[in-house]
């Protein structure tokens, strides 16, 4: 060798590359990295619940804020970070990825990605990350699936998930399982086919891609009329789950295009408002249960399904959580998709009840007509896509959402200046009121649930709508937020306030936990910022 | 290529205030630096470009790309014609520019005559296996996800740096670093040395990526002393020859970044 080059030989010694930062091992089992928080609901089960217990019932009410980032960005905060040994890392909506450094709040590095002038339904948003390796990846809002390098924020490699121009958009986290990450995209409000796919993680090329909506001769095609089964909607734009012991993931999926005129798209809307369950390594369907047959409604079923095992019956029972935004709460067998039980948790009209494989009998009359009708649950659901909670520590199940929400549906005025996102072009022929007419309408409640019943256990009322996600954590607090701007810590067990803090701005988010060097932190967005409490 | 070209190359871009070397078209503008050049190119593709074209070979006999003019022109010669313009001729005076401009637009001119001699006779393919072979460029480098995240990232150097400049750096890798590169050293009140690549600082802390490219954040309360440090990457002077550095740059020129899967 050379030896000018020596001194290259010295440098690369003191500089042995450090180890792959988040293994596919590490995201199977979870509880071997307490302190980090590594997908956007903690783990593949959708949890959200995290082992630590240094911040507990006893001492919440101590908790000081450590550090606060602000977002140069207008848009809707909705992303929940991810937590890597020491290093947080959050999305500036719409598509900037910054690392932080999780004890001081302060940027190590910042990836733009400036996305074409995409349309969307809701906001130029993004709801977080997902990470294996040292690498990163993030849905873009014209619909690219990114990798970036997690240690220096250099991108590695940018694939074409859709075409933007064709009304697609990605608002989701990512989820990645062994080798391959899934995305979907949103869109299904404007009119696209909705799909998941699966890419290469190290290469970005696309494995498969499942759409969810059946092509002419493929099952399920035929709960569709006409070509509507082309521009159906049933988008998937919020975060999936997987199931290592039956090798599947599952995404929900949103509702059928047009959203309120059912007219041109007879039948059920095979796969809209539903979870499928998908091999992980095909894509091949293995099961669906449909929430909310031939919707007209915008009852979008992408809630974050949740994963528990159970005691069913007096035997376990391994078992999906749904809270839907239709008002409608389900407990499904994750196995074969069996319906174990379903019942309203909100004020609900549009059905009144179940055949006994599940399928909500719809109630008459509760379609837009030209005089008005009143629809419960409201246009936003009992709960739009804010991701809940499950404590196997306490078999509760936590879900902040709305209360009481309403809404007039009126056919053939569509467009007017009030009710309606004017964007939603493809809502179809209907105009809707807000109907929030006195004081005990619409406000925002924060629910434990006994999954073997659906039956609430406690409840804690918040002084407005929430679009707040919930915490649960092994010190049996449970965090969520609201509209109000309050940051609120309850007790797990019985729901009492524990703690409060006015963070002035609107929660968008589900709040984390981590910790760093022995020292519990936990985070939330509000307004255009990331707030950071610990004990003093 | 000679064996003592390159240095004298260098020597060229490195001399201050010679004086001795105007009208070269193998001479970069005296006291030029990265940063004139990538000003100069602004400036002449804002006020020059529209007539002379963007590689500046759109009129006959003139590839200011290529250090071709009319005829020999010194420095400020050429810094009067492109403030001034030429009389009788389409090439007009721009009063609006700065005297500091019109030398960055002839750093720039200058800096592309280099551009074709620097990887002239290079070889990328062979230059991409000294990169990852003999020059272990990888153990500081990272392109396209392989190698070490100490240096810089150079999976698009070819579109961020013409050849000439990536000679001078590989020939005299401190006469310029970007201040995203540079590297710094603390040593905390218990005695631990940490070096890395700067990321951000303020008042009360510091960010770094460490030799382990682990990213790092301190209290400066909690540190005994800090600074900068010398570039760690060695010059290829005398380790390579000049072929090899003409792979290399043939090589570096051809990084554009990510492709689409």
């Amino acid at each position: 060798m050379n030896a000018r080059l020596l001194p290259l030989c010295a440098l690369l010694l003191a500089a042995m590359p450090a180890m792959a930062q988040v293994t596919a091992e590490q995201l199977l089992a979870p509880g071997s990295q307490p302190d980090n928080w590594l997908s956007y609901s903690h783990d593949y089960s959708n949890q959200r619940h995290s082992p630590l217990t240094q911040i507990n019932t006893r001492n919440v009410d101590k908790l000081k804020l450590q550090w606060v980032w602000q977002a140069h960005s207008l848009e809707k905060f909705e992303a929940t970070p991810l937590v890597v040994n020491g290093v947080l890392y959050t999305v500036q909506a719409p598509n900037d990825v910054v690392a932080l450094d999780a004890v001081t709040g302060r940027i190590f590095w910042t990836y733009s990605h400036q996305p074409s002038p995409a349309r969307t339904c809701c906001g130029r948003v993004n709801r977080g990350l997902a990470i294996v390796g040292d690498t990163l990846f993030m849905g873009t809002v014209d619909a690219h699936l990114l990798a970036i390098d997690a240690k220096s924020g250099t991108l590695l490699w940018n694939a074409v998930v859709a075409d933007a121009a064709a009304q697609y958009s990605i608002t989701m986290p990512p989820l990645v399982v062994k080798d391959k990450v899934y995305i979907g995209t949103a869109g299904g409000d404007l009119g696209v086919r909705g799909f998941i796919a699966a890419y290469d993680v190290k290469t970005g090329r696309q494995v498969w891609k499942f759409y969810t909506i059946p092509a002419p001769g493929e099952p399920g095609n035929d709960t569709w009329t006409g070509d509507s089964w082309q521009k159906g909607g049933a988008a998937v734009w919020n975060n999936g789950a997987y199931d290592a012991s039956a090798n599947l993931v599952y995404f929900g999926t949103g509702n059928p295009a047009p959203d309120w005129d059912g007219r041109t798209r007879l039948g059920d809307n095979l796969y809209s408002d539903s979870v499928v369950a998908l091999d992980a390594d095909t894509g091949k369907l293995k099961w669906h249960y449909q929430f909310t047959p031939h919707d007209e409604l915008d009852y979008d079923s992408t809630q974050v399904p949740v994963l528990a095992d159970i005691p069913w019956q007096g035997k376990p029972r391994k078992v999906m959580l749904w809270a839907n935004r239709n008002g409608l709460m389900y407990v499904l067998d994750r196995l074969t998709g069996e319906f174990l039980l379903g019942k309203p948790y909100v004020e609900v009209n549009w059905m009144d009840g179940f055949d006994a494989k599940g399928r909500p009998h719809r109630a008459p009359g509760i379609v837009p007509t030209p005089q008005g009708t009143l629809v419960r649950p409201h246009v936003h659901g009992a709960i739009n896509w804010a991701p809940p909670a499950y404590s196997p520590r306490t078999g509760l199940f936590y879900v902040a959402h709305w209360e009481h929400s309403g809404i007039m549906a009126i056919e053939g005025q569509f467009p007017q200046s009030v009710g309606i996102n004017a964007r939603q072009t493809t809502m179809g022929d209907v105009t809707l009121e807000p109907f929030l007419n006195n004081d005990d309408e619409a406000r925002g409640v924060i629910r434990a649930y006994d999954p073997a019943t659906l039956k609430p256990k406690w409840e804690y009322k918040l002084g407005n709508i929430t679009w707040g996600g919930v915490l649960s954590t092994a010190g049996d607090v449970v965090f969520s937020g609201g509209k109000d701007g309050y940051f609120v810590a309850l007790d797990a067990k019985g729901g009492k306030l524990l703690w409060k803090a006015a963070l002035g701005g609107q929660v968008n988010a589900g709040a984390m936990t981590y910790a760093v060097n022995g020292k519990q932190y936990v985070a939330i967005a509000a307004g255009a910022a990331l707030f950071t409490f610990a004990l003093p | 290529m000679g064996g003592t070209r390159w240095y004298r190359i260098l020597a060229l871009l490195c001399l201050l205030g010679g004086g001795l070397l105007g009208g070269s078209p193998l001479v970069m503008a005296q006291h030029a630096t990265g940063s004139d050049v990538f000003s100069g190119e602004q400036a002449f593709q804002n006020s020059c470009a529209n007539c002379h074209g963007k590689t500046g070979n759109q009129i006959a006999n003139v590839d200011l790309g290529h250090g071709v003019f009319r005829k020999p022109y010194s420095d400020a010669d050429l810094t009067d014609i492109v403030m001034k313009g030429i009389p009788g001729t389409p090439m007009p005076a721009t009063p609006s520019m700065s005297r500091e401009q019109a030398v960055q637009i002839v750093a720039y001119l200058r800096s592309r005559a280099l551009v074709k001699d620097a990887g002239a006779g290079g070889d990328a393919a062979r230059g991409k296996a000294l990169f990852a072979g003999k020059g272990q460029c990888l153990t500081c480098h990272r392109v396209n996800g392989e190698g070490s995240r100490l240096g810089p990232d150079l999976s698009k150097i070819g579109l961020l740096r013409n050849s000439a400049q990536l000679a001078v750096s590989l020939l005299d890798p401190g006469s310029e670093v970007q201040p995203t590169n540079r590297t710094y050293r603390i040593t905390t009140k218990g005695g631990q040395r940490v070096t890395g690549r700067l990321l951000n600082h303020d008042a009360y802390s510091v960010q770094l990526l460490d030799e382990q490219e682990q990213l790092r954040s301190f209290m400066r309360a909690d540190l005994r002393d800090e600074g900068f440090a010398p570039s760690p990457m060695p010059s290829v002077r005398g380790a390579l020859s000049d072929q090899e550095v003409a792979d290399l740059v043939q090589y570096l020129t051809s990084l554009r970044g990510v492709s689409p899967p």
